[in-house]
């Protein structure tokens, strides 16, 4: 079981050169499993919301497996990650604990927020994880804020803040990335660009589809990435970082990638074709292109079933703990809207 | 025939000023457009500009002279046409304010309301040495001493460093912090306001001040969405320790969208605690307090009141606690007649102490209960009062329905039922948006008549 632990630095850092060199079987491996954790986890998260065990919106993250973990693969310790109300990947890949996550979609005592944040509030300090927010577009200006902390203290440490296509249309976005590259502040956009905010084509909705040029009149740079492909998305990741670690100010990585389901369990998807979508699939799946690289550096298809086997039974504890954990006491309706004063 | 040259007001709210410099002297010929003098007013220092043409006769008022008030004569120039009406010097064009206009803020304010601060404080104790000082600079005292105490306090917003504040409240700030805590921001309310809020979730201690809280209407998602609620979302994992402040409610003919009280809109929400100080000391005890919470704080200030100097005691902490209101006057003893609780908080606090005056003479007694603290309320403190005179008036600058009138009257109904005699009656803005036109203006604010009225109503009289 190779999943990185909380708090530790992970593995596999971009070498002096800025090329990632985690191309080894290792960890390989290790992509895959988390990979093949997020989307057994969500697949089983669809499960349990049409059993009802998960209310309101559940936004599954199955498609963009890569993103999460390629960029989690480059993150050092005191680094944070904020993202919107597609986070379970984005906190599986942080590495909390699945059953903790899975008990918050099921509003149980168990929950990482104790059943009170639900699917799209859901945070982790020790990990870094600030969220988990639900207004689109918000974690964008409040991720630059992250990064305002880490300037004004001076820890060398990295904001990420994610948003997806429809985000990149906010006010508030383009009122961050001003300030960021006003103040070089230590933050990496990255844009999950899955082709549809909700509904809504990015042809539809965006006049400059290249998201990633979106900083040009902030004189921020970016960089379009192969989202699907998690070492591409490792490898940007790291000369991002590192331009925003060493005072450069802001990065802004494009990832293109595909939600395979709907913009959350309640849509239909009528907007695209099936067609579309199993194309995606077929061709470009990230799980089943990291597959064909690790048969190349000598993984078997019995070393991967070991994996299979170990995922399988993670999420299998997962559901078990958020279906048995008990509802939060009725004594937590009012506690933690307030902080004491310590005067 | 010579002309008076007028001390011009060269902010809606200004009503004196202090005249800096003279760049003309006696003799000197100027023509329209020469720039004569310059003045501070309460928010920048401003050149004054002739109107006419003429041969500077006298100059009245002496250099560095300090409240030189509104239209009083500054300089003599000899017209070689006779003018027969006194010229007011004229602000830049870019200031695009009438001179003509300086008298506005007694129509919309008809008292006075400096007689407020002779009434003598009960938390105070005999003895403790007291200074005067503006609420102005009561605010910019209690940010400087937290910042000393504090390094991850630090304030940030629109012109708070370079310009020393749109309204001099974070003046030399910049000079004592330095950039990094006192930090210019762009235009950018929404975006500025989620950079605090982050900064806040992850340790640092933020001020956010909104130039007026009108603006902040760009921010509001982040402070609901954000703040309030993130401590509860996360299960208690993430705390937002900000205070986001600026003026609030009415200033004076600057229209509609620069005229609202948003007392009752933040009050609503769960997991902020909002401010809306009177005085000095409370504007300094109170945000000194607000920078040390752990939780986001809304603190509506006023810009009519930061000019107003008050007793302040000079102590070395002057710290008051959040959630606690104040009774500002009480029932005089002995008093056997009608009475009457007033329920109000900042600005209408003056207001309410007049008609507290008004009403004596008339043979009413009135307790004003200033809130401090709109939320957490208060109530126990006013249902005390209402117990003592059994009749209760609110009043606020906002609207009525469903506001900080409305929640107070719900909950002394609720609790103090038994001790009501009378209906309680709400005083506040009129159910417009607020008009320009200075009667109009005047018509839909609070006042003091207003407030006299009310309260005379609930006593039958």
């Amino acid at each position: 079981m190779a999943r990185t632990r909380k708090g530790e630095a992970p593995a596999g850092k971009a070498d002096a050169t800025g090329v990632n060199t985690f191309v080894g079987k290792d960890e390989l491996l290790k992509f895959y499993q988390n990979m093949l954790l997020i989307r057994r986890f969500e697949e089983r998260a669809g499960q349990l919301y049409g059993m009802g065990l998960i209310g309101g919106f559940c936004h599954l993250y199955i498609g963009q497996e890569a993103i999460a973990v390629g960029m989690q693969s480059i993150k050092v310790k005191g680094d944070q990650i904020i993202t919107g109300y597609r986070d379970h990947g984005h906190m599986l890949a942080a590495g909390m604990d699945p059953k903790e996550v899975m008990a918050e979609l099921t509003g149980r005592a168990g929950g990482s927020s104790r059943g009170k944040g639900g699917s799209m509030h859901m945070f982790d300090i020790e990990t870094g994880f600030y969220g988990g927010h639900g207004i689109v577009g918000a974690q964008v200006s409040l991720g630059t804020g992250l990064a305002l902390n880490n300037h004004y203290r001076g820890n060398g440490n990295v904001a990420f803040a994610y948003f997806g296509d429809g985000a990149a249309n906010q006010g508030q976005v383009y009122e961050s990335f001003n300030m960021a590259q006003l103040w070089k502040l230590p933050v990496v956009y990255v844009i999950e660009n899955n082709q549809y905010a909700m509904g809504t084509s990015v042809e539809r909705s965006a006049s400059e589809t290249a998201f990633h040029k979106r900083g040009t009149s902030f004189r921020i740079p970016g960089e379009e990435v192969d989202g699907m492909d998690v070492t591409a998305v490792a490898e940007a990741g790291a000369r991002a970082a590192e331009h925003a670690r060493s005072g450069q100010g802001p990065f802004i990585l494009e990832m293109k990638t595909y939600r395979y389901r709907g913009h959350s369990m309640s849509d239909p998807a009528k907007y695209r074709t099936k067609d579309e979508v199993d194309n995606v699939k077929q061709t470009r799946d990230p799980i089943d292109h990291l597959k064909e690289r690790l048969a190349k550096v000598g993984v078997t298809e019995d070393d991967l079933k070991v994996v299979d086997a170990e995922v399988k039974r993670i999420v299998a504890e997962a559901a078990e703990f958020a279906r048995t954990s008990p509802e939060p006491d009725p004594s937590e309706l009012y506690t933690d809207v307030y902080l004491e004063a310590a005067q | 025939m010579s002309v008076d040259i007028l001390m011009p007001a060269l902010s809606p709210t200004m009503e004196e000023g202090t005249l800096a410099k003279w760049l003309v002297k006696v003799g000197d010929t100027v023509k329209a457009g020469d720039v004569i003098a310059e003045i501070e007013t309460d928010k920048a220092t401003m050149e004054v500009e002739a109107v006419d043409e003429g041969v500077i006769e006298a100059l009245l008022i002496d250099a560095g002279s300090e409240n030189v008030k509104v239209n009083t004569p500054i300089a003599k120039l000899s017209g070689e046409d006779s003018g027969s009406t006194p010229a007011s010097a004229s602000a830049p064009a870019a200031a695009a304010e009438p001179v003509a206009a300086a008298p506005a803020p007694v129509a919309a304010a008809p008292a006075t309301i400096s007689a407020a601060s002779t009434f003598a404080d009960p938390e105070i104790p005999a003895g403790t040495p007291m200074k005067k000082i503006t609420v102005r600079d009561a605010l910019r005292d209690a940010m400087a001493e937290e910042m000393r105490r504090d390094p991850n306090v630090f304030l940030m917003g629109e012109e708070v460093a370079q310009y020393q504040g749109a309204y001099k409240v974070s003046r030399d700030l910049l000079q004592e912090f330095g950039d990094k805590r006192v930090i210019d921001t762009p235009i950018t309310e929404h975006g500025f306001a989620g950079l605090g809020v982050g900064a806040a979730m992850a340790g640092l201690k933020p001020i956010v001040e909104f130039m007026t809280w009108n603006f902040a209407m760009q921010a509001i998602d982040q402070i609901i969405n954000s703040a309030a609620k993130t401590l509860y979302m996360s299960g208690g994992q993430i705390k937002s320790s900000i205070v986001f402040r600026g003026p609030n409610g009415a200033a004076s003919r600057v229209g509609a969208q620069h005229s609202q009280d948003y007392a009752a809109w933040y009050g609503n929400v769960p997991g902020l605690k909002v401010i809306a100080p009177y005085d000095a000391a409370d504007a300094k005890g109170l945000l000194k307090a607000a920078i040390r919470d752990p939780n986001p704080i809304v603190f509506l200030e006023h810009e009519m009141m930061y000019g107003h100097e008050f007793d302040i005691p000079d102590v070395e902490d002057w710290v008051v606690p959040i959630g606690k209101a104040k009774v500002r006057r009480f029932v005089a003893e002995g008093h056997t007649g009608p009475s009457v609780t007033i329920a109000t908080y900042s600005r209408m606090v003056g207001f309410a102490l007049q008609a507290a005056e008004e009403l004596a003479k008339e043979g009413i007694e009135a307790e004003v209960v200033d809130l401090r603290t709109i939320r957490p309320m208060d109530h126990a403190t006013i249902l005390e009062s209402v117990k003592r005179t059994n009749r209760l008036v609110t009043v606020e600058e906002g609207w009525g329905p469903m506001g900080v009138g409305a929640e107070i009257v719900a909950r002394i109904t609720e609790f103090g039922f038994d001790y009501l005699d009378a209906p309680p009656l709400r005083v506040h803005q009129e159910d417009v948006p607020l008009p320009y036109a200075a009667n109009l203006e005047a018509l839909s604010l609070p006042s003091v008549p207003k407030i006299v009225k009310a309260a005379k109503a609930v006593c039958y009289r």
